[in-house]
C-alpha cells in the first residue's frame, strides 16, 4: 500500500470567533494531484498556509513524510520548506526584481551555484513554462497568465517534491486557464511532484485531478474522484458543480 | 516572531485608540528585540546594506542639501540684525555654526530623512506584505526579516550621520553667502571664527545622536511596513503612520540626548 507523503490529522484553525477549519483530516499520496474545492472564504488557502508553516493551526497535526512539521524550530522548518514549492494566487513575484532575479533569488539565498549554473537553471526552467523570452522583463511588464507561469517557474526551480497551488487559474481567461492547467499536469509528470491544488475551477480540476475534496462550513463534506463529486446528489455539490441553482 | 498586532478600525473610540497605542509600543519593542537577534546572526548581507545606503543617500541628497543651504542662509540673515544691535556681528559665525552643528542640522536632517525614507520603507515593505511577497520569501526558506529589515535599518543608521555632516557643510556655505551679502567678512575670517568656536562637546554628541535618529527612521518604517494589513489602504496607512511615529520618536530621543549631553559635558550647557 502507498504511504501518504502529506498527512493532515484533525486540523483546526480559527480567526477570533470564526472557525475556519474544523477537524480536517486527509492524506495525499506520492505523485498524486490532490484538489481542494470550496466556495470563497471556506479556508482552502488557510489549509495550504498551515501546511507550509505560514499559519499555525490551533489544533491537530500535519505530517510530511511521517514527520510532524508543527512546533519545529525555524531552521528545521526551512529545511522542509526547501522541498516544497508554493504558487500564490497573485503569483507574488518580487516587484523590484526582474524575472531572472526572481528565479535566481531562492537559489542564491539557499544554495551555492556558479553564475553559469544559475543562468542555465533559470533558462531551462523558463523553457519549461514557455517564457524564456521574458527573462529580463520586470513583473510589471507581464500579463496575468505570464505572471502565473513565472511564479510557477520560481516555485519549481528548486526541484520541490511537493507543490502547493493556491488558485492557479483564478482571474485568467478560459484559454490561459486551460494552458496553465495543462502545464501543471505536464510539470507534475516531468518532475514527479506531489501536488495540492486549491481551486474552484472545475475545468482545471478535470485536467489535473487524481482525487479531490470539497470543504464547506469548515469541514470536508465529500472526498473522491472528480466524477464522483460531480455526480453526487448532495445539494451543495450540485450547486457547486452544475449550472443550475438548487434552492433548499 | 509573534508581533502584537491590532486590526485597524475606522471610527475607533478612545479605549480602542488607547489599546492600539499600547499594542504599537509592545509591537515595536518585540520588533526591536528581533532586530538585534537577527543583527548578530550570520551571514551579514553587505551587498544589500551597500545597495540601500547608496539608494537612500541618492534619494535624500538633493532635498537635504537644499534644506541645509536655506537653513544656514536664513539663520545668518535673521541673526545679523540682532547681533548688530549689540555690536556683536563678529560673533555671527560662531552663533550660526554652533546652532547648526549642535541642533538644527541633526534634527532637521533627521526629520526630512524620516519624511522621505521612513515612509518609503513603510510603503515598500507593506506593499510586499499585502501582495504576499514576504510570504513567498518565507516559503522559499528565506528569512524576510533579515533580508528586508536588518539591511535597511543598518543602512539608515549609517547614512544619516553622513548626510548630517554634508548638511552642516552646506549650511555653513549658505550662512557665509548671507554674511557677505550684508557684511564684508572674508571667507578666511569666517572659517577661522567657525573652527575656533567649535569644541569636541559640540560636534561629537550631535553626530552620535544622528545614529540613533537613523536607527529610528529605519526601524519604524520597517515595523509599520512589516505589520501592515488591509490591502492598499494598509499600504498608505503604513507609510503615513511611519513618518508620524518616526518624527515623534526623533524629537523625543533628541530631548533625552540633549539632556544626557549637557549632563556629560556641563561646559556646553
Amino acid at each position: 500500500m502507498k504511504k501518504p507523503i502529506i498527512e493532515i490529522k484533525n486540523l483546526e484553525k480559527s480567526f477570533g470567533e470564526l472557525r475556519i477549519l474544523n477537524k480536517i483530516s486527509l492524506d495525499v499520496f506520492e505523485g498524486e494531484n490532490f484538489i481542494v474545492f470550496g466556495q470563497s472564504g471556506t479556508g482552502k488557502s488557510v489549509l495550504l498556509k498551515c501546511i507550509v508553516g505560514l499559519l499555525i493551526p490551533d489544533g491537530g497535526d500535519i505530517l510530511l513524510n511521517g514527520k510532524s512539521i508543527l512546533n519545529l524550530p525555524t531552521n528545521e522548518l526551512n529545511e522542509i520548506r526547501k522541498s516544497m514549492g508554493f504558487l500564490f494566487q497573485g503569483a507574488a513575484l518580487y516587484d523590484s526584481m526582474s524575472v531572472r532575479e526572481n528565479l535566481q533569488f531562492p537559489l542564491i539565498r539557499n544554495y551555492y551555484f556558479s553564475k553559469e549554473e544559475l543562468d542555465h537553471k533559470v533558462i531551462s526552467t523558463l523553457n519549461m513554462v514557455g517564457l524564456e523570452s521574458a527573462i529580463d522583463k520586470m513583473p510589471s511588464e507581464l500579463s496575468g497568465g505570464m505572471r502565473k507561469r513565472i511564479g510557477l517557474a520560481r516555485a519549481i526551480i528548486t526541484d520541490p517534491k511537493i507543490m502547493l497551488y493556491d488558485e492557479p487559474t483564478t482571474g485568467l481567461d478560459p484559454i490561459t486557464s486551460k494552458e496553465i492547467s495543462v502545464l501543471i499536469l505536464e510539470l507534475q509528470k516531468k518532475l514527479n511532484m506531489t501536488a495540492i491544488v486549491v481551486t474552484h475551477d472545475l475545468l482545471c480540476a478535470e485536467i489535473i485531478a487524481d482525487r479531490a475534496i470539497v470543504i464547506s462550513n469548515a469541514s470536508i463534506i465529500k472526498e473522491g474522484t472528480i466524477k464522483e463529486l460531480t455526480s453526487s446528489d448532495n445539494k451543495l455539490l450540485r450547486n457547486f458543480f452544475s449550472n443550475e441553482i438548487i434552492k433548499e | 516572531m509573534n508581533i502584537p498586532k491590532i486590526t485597524y478600525k475606522r471610527n475607533a473610540n478612545f479605549n480602542e485608540k488607547l489599546q492600539s497605542f499600547f499594542v504599537n509600543i509592545s509591537g515595536l519593542t518585540v520588533f526591536n528585540i528581533e532586530f538585534f537577534k537577527q543583527l548578530f546572526t550570520l551571514p551579514v548581507d553587505i551587498e544589500q546594506i551597500k545597495k540601500h545606503m547608496s539608494e537612500l543617500g541618492v534619494k535624500t541628497f538633493s532635498i537635504v542639501g537644499i534644506m541645509g543651504f536655506i537653513l544656514g542662509f536664513v539663520l545668518a540673515l535673521q541673526s545679523y540684525p540682532v547681533l548688530e544691535r549689540f555690536g556683536a556681528t563678529d560673533f555671527l559665525p560662531a552663533t550660526v555654526s554652533l546652532s547648526i552643528i549642535r541642533e538644527l542640522a541633526p534634527i532637521l536632517t533627521a526629520l526630512i530623512f524620516a519624511g522621505r525614507v521612513s515612509s518609503g520603507i513603510g510603503a515598500e515593505i507593506s506593499s510586499m506584505r499585502v501582495s504576499e511577497q514576504i510570504d513567498a520569501m518565507e516559503v522559499s526558506a528565506i528569512n524576510p526579516f533579515k533580508y528586508l529589515v536588518v539591511s535597511r535599518v543598518i543602512a539608515t543608521t549609517f547614512i544619516l550621520p553622513i548626510l548630517t555632516i554634508y548638511v552642516i557643510m552646506i549650511s555653513l556655505i549658505g550662512a557665509f553667502i548671507a554674511v557677505i551679502m550684508t557684511d564684508n567678512m572674508s571667507l578666511i575670517y569666517f572659517m577661522n571664527a567657525v573652527i575656533s568656536s567649535i569644541a569636541f562637546g559640540d560636534f561629537i554628541p550631535a553626530l552620535i545622536k544622528t545614529y540613533f535618529f537613523g536607527y529610528i527612521v529605519g526601524i519604524v518604517g520597517a515595523y509599520k511596513g512589516y505589520t501592515a494589513d488591509g490591502g492598499t489602504e494598509g499600504v498608505g496607512r503604513a507609510s503615513t503612520t511611519a513618518v508620524v511615529m518616526a518624527s515623534l520618536l526623533i524629537l523625543l530621543v533628541d530631548m533625552v540626548m540633549v539632556k544626557i549631553t549637557v549632563w556629560l559635558w556641563p561646559s556646553i550647557g
